[in-house]
């Protein structure tokens, strides 16, 4: 079922390529430098080899200078090579491209639970269109887990409390393993699924005949439902501007804060104003928003973050609060 | 040969023969008797971490978890981990080889605080009780490395005994660190300045160094672990307001630097060996010396590798990356001062040597794997993989066990006054070696292609590589086998060993195998640098002084 080999994982995404490629370099550095001081050490084995039980080494005299400089040297030259190809790669691998489209992924004991942009949910089954940039925003809801795909050569920590990221553009139609890598309690090794990686025509089909909600059903309000019956709209109102701070825009803006120090609006700011308001105030404020800290699943706070990032500035084409956020568009479907 | 060993036949009294009461063992002040308690401590919790190991392999052999269900399995490798890092490796060569040797090696009576050096064993065993127990009634299954929020407010079982027993043990730890210092500052023989310590001793002062800076953070680290599990502090679980991410930061600024307090012994010992073994000066001695110091230095400004995917900035990420390779270089130029050592030496391939050799291979590969985690571009492929788990097996069980195994071969004699069978323990160093790899290579490709640690049941493709390691996992625990046998049938049986079997330097070799009970009848002086070996044929007047 999984394009396999016994030595070697699939590469099926952009990421996989540049990995191995630093990968082998290094292996076959090692490898050379490995065989090289195992020759050395074999030569000097059978070459001074004790041949009389009285004998002893010679005292050499004098300073290998030269040897120390070149032995320390050459390491510390190919080491940083190392250093600087692994960080370009990873820094390839820590920014998600500005087009890619937005999924999310949960994390519980012992399951993973993924959104579609445009709402629909799958539990350890993942499907994707491939050639498209996706960027994952992840969250836990108990302890920290961990969402590997050896394929793509992607992993990262989902942790609880607060959102990670990761993305990925996969390049290879298929089935691969999503794994759990962080040890997360009993049944750990049972927090795996399946990636589907899917022509885009395929991805779109699957989306269109999976009904409203996708395979893993749905009871979870969408964000503009929420930001409703929460009753963040009796604050959070373009005509009460004295109140609460208007929320159209703010996501990806720089807000200031009261104390004079500002921050970008993004995920995990909103996240921390919605459960935890005190932590930030917003200048011109008072502190007077109550913490939906247990009155929201994790899920249903990303169904308010999605509905705020789709808020547009006033002025443009923004209706009131409670209007719906405009239809994501299916990922894949430009090309 | 034969002179040396009817000088040391003469019924002569030794730490050994003095007084067989058990009060005297359990009430002794004498650093070598304490070793040898701390032997018998630490050899106890290597069988049972070792027998772990056996039924943690044996469930592997297969994909499905047909030998235990889950949380036996996430139990067994919790303790397997818990009882080889803390109880095990950590206190292994400084406790046991430094405790006899130190003393020696410097040319005194004992260690500084000869009370609190018993009374670390009692700590020691102590805290071992208490993780023992905690085993028994029940467990925990939280991996050895304690993860918040899993650990504070999701595991079952007995995470704070086990805790307690880990805490405990850390003093013992401190405490042998502190003793280790002193000793070393102050109670050198004369003409035993710094640049003559043997490097055994200068790898001892380096993990010291860092047993006593060190430890106090873990300590710290699981009192708070302990508090928000019983009063939801909020320190590490975001429920309750705190950032489950602190913990692995504190976590790792003791563990990573506890790597060195592993390896850092081992390599002391591998520099004693090769040098006696080629019956020449070591080749790069300041450096070697220094060296250990700059590793244990290096060693707590790199903690952050183990992060590079949990959530920390891609920034600190950088950094921690970039820093890590410094210390990368000095350990590589050990192995090449090793090397340069033989070069026209008289080599020969006794049992320790050996080791030494297994040490430097194994060494090679769980060093160069290591450089590899540290570089950013693949931790993030196999972090938290097989690859993980093999790399600290080659640095931990490959190198630090191969150092110790040496070590104990090489001293065993001194130690017990006996010789053991050469031929037999050749063949076990060597079973040991190829146990080693066939059971932790294949762990390597696993981990590449994507296995997970800490995993009960496992995608079927991994079968094979898992049955071959699990098979490489039988010859090893045979090749740890052998030596225990031999080296107590050699207890009884053994040749009467001389003071000075291996024609090494040192002070330690000029005293009585086994030694007397304050070490030397005449206080030694010093007057050459260390491991003077003649020029070319050993001088006559070798035979041992003290005898
Ligand atoms: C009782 C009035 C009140 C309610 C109800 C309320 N808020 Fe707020 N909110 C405020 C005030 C006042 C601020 C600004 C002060 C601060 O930062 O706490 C604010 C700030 C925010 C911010 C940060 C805005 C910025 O410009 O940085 C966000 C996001 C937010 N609220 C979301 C929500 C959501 C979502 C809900 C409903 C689940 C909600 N609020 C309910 C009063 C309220
Ligand atoms: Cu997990
Ligand atoms: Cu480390």
């Amino acid at each position: 079922m999984f394009p396999n080999s016994p030595v070697f994982p699939p590469q099926a995404s952009t990421l996989s390529h540049k990995v191995d490629a630093l990968f082998f370099f290094m292996l076959g550095g090692a490898i050379f430098f490995s065989l090289l001081i195992v020759a050395v050490l074999v030569f000097f084995l059978v070459k001074y080899r004790r041949r009389h039980p009285d004998e002893s080494g010679r005292v050499l005299t004098g300073h290998a200078t030269l040897l120390e400089i070149t032995w320390t040297g050459i390491p510390f030259v190919l080491l940083m090579v190392c250093f600087f190809w692994g960080a370009h790669v990873f820094f390839g691998a820590s920014r998600p491209p500005a087009d890619a489209a937005q999924y999310y992924v949960y994390g519980k004991q012992w399951m993973w639970k993924v959104e579609h942009p445009d709402g629909k949910r799958e539990i350890n089954a993942f499907h994707v269109p491939v050639g498209v940039p996706i960027k994952l925003t992840m969250t836990s809801e108990d302890v920290i887990h961990d969402f590997a795909v050896p394929a793509f050569r992607l992993k990262m920590d989902v942790l609880p409390g607060r959102y990670t990221t990761a993305w990925f553009k996969a390049t290879a139609v298929g089935q691969y393993h999503i794994f759990c890598d962080q040890y997360c309690g009993v049944e750990h090794s049972k927090m795996v699924g399946t990636i589907y990686v899917m022509e885009p025509q395929d991805y779109r089909a699957w989306v269109a005949g999976q009904g409203a909600f996708g395979p893993a059903g749905g009871t979870v309000a969408s964000g503009a439902e929420l930001f409703v019956s929460k009753a963040c709209t009796t604050c959070h109102r373009p005509d009460s501007s004295a109140r609460a701070p208007i929320l159209q825009g703010v996501f990806g803006s720089k807000v200031a804060l009261l104390g004079g120090q500002t921050v970008t609006a993004d995920e995990n700011y909103i996240r921390e104003s919605i459960l935890n308001p005190q932590a930030k105030i917003v200048q011109g404020y008072q502190p007077i928003m109550p913490t939906f800290k247990d009155q929201l699943s994790e899920e249903e706070v990303i169904q308010l973050i999605k509905y705020i990032k789709d808020l547009k500035p006033e002025g443009a084409a923004a209706g009131s609060a409670t209007a719906a956020p405009e239809a994501p568009a299916v990922p894949g479907s430009k090309s | 040969m034969s002179e040396t060993v009817t000088a040391s036949e003469a019924p002569r009294e030794n730490y050994l023969n003095r007084d067989h009461s058990v009060a005297s063992w359990l009430l002794t002040r004498d650093h070598k008797r304490i070793a040898i308690l701390y032997l018998i401590g630490i050899s106890i919790f290597f069988a049972l971490g070792g027998l772990m190991a056996v039924l943690i392999r044996a469930e592997l052999a297969t994909p499905q978890g047909d030998l235990f269900p889950a949380d036996v399995y996430n139990r067994l490798f919790t303790m397997h981990g818990i009882l080889m890092i803390f109880f095990f490796l950590i206190p292994s060569i400084p406790a046991v080889l430094g405790n006899f040797l130190i003393p020696l090696m410097v040319g005194a009576k004992d260690l500084a605080f000869p009370r609190i050096n018993l009374l670390s064993w009692y700590l020691y065993m102590v805290g071992a009780s208490f993780t023992f127990v905690s085993m028994l009634w029940g467990g925990i299954d939280t991996g050895w490395t304690f993860y918040t929020p899993l650990s504070t407010t999701f595991a079952t079982g007995q995470v704070l005994l086990t805790a307690v027993g880990i805490f405990i043990a850390g003093f013992s730890s401190i405490l042998t660190g502190l003793n280790f210092i002193v000793t070393i500052h102050r109670m050198r023989a004369p003409g035993l300045t710094w640049f003559r310590l043997p490097l055994f001793v200068w790898a001892h002062y380096a993990t010291s160094i860092i047993q006593v800076l060190g430890t106090p953070v873990i300590a710290i680290t699981i009192l708070l672990v302990g508090a928000e599990r019983l009063f939801h502090i909020g320190v590490f679980d975001p429920k309750y307001g705190g950032d489950p991410v602190l913990f692995q930061h504190l976590f790792w600024f003791y563990s990573h630097p506890a790597v060195y307090i592993m390896i850092l012994p081992a390599m002391g010992v591998i520099s004693e060996l090769v040098t006696c073994f080629s019956r020449k000066k070591i080749f790069g001695y300041h450096f070697i010396a220094l060296s250990s110091l700059a590793i244990a230095v290096l060693g707590f400004l790199v903690w952050g590798h183990h992060l590079f995917i949990s959530g920390q900035s891609v920034v600190a990420g950088t950094i921690f990356s970039f820093l890590s390779m410094f210390v990368a270089v000095p350990s590589a130029v050990k192995v090449f001062n090793w090397t340069a050592t033989l070069y026209k030496g008289s080599v020969s391939l006794e049992t320790p040597m050996l080791y030494a050799l297994g040490f430097i291979g194994v060494f090679l590969i769980g060093g160069l794997t290591g450089v590899m985690l540290a570089t950013l571009g693949i931790d993030i492929h196999v972090h938290d993989t097989y690859f993980i788990v093999a790399h600290f097996h080659y640095v931990m069980v490959g190198s630090a066990i191969m150092g110790y195994l040496g070590g104990m071969h090489f001293w065993w004699p001194k130690i017990t006054g006996r010789l053991y069978p050469a031929f037999i323990s050749k063949v076990a160093a060597v079973v040991v070696f190829i146990g080693f790899n066939v059971t932790f290579l294949p762990q390597f490709i696993l981990g590449y292609l994507g296995m997970p640690r800490r995993y009960h049941t496992y995608a079927p493709e991994f079968q094979t590589w898992n049955v071959m390691s699990s098979a490489g996992a039988t010859v090893l625990g045979i090749g740890y086998l052998l030596p225990v046998l031999y080296l107590l049938w050699s207890l009884k049986y053994g040749e009467k060993a001389p003071a000075n079997p291996w024609h090494a330097t040192g002070l330690e070799w000029q005293t009585a195998s086994p030694p007397p009970l304050e070490n030397f009848e005449v206080t030694p002086v010093v007057t050459e640098d260390p491991y003077s070996y003649p020029d070319g044929t050993l001088r006559p007047k070798e035979v041992p002084v003290g005898v």
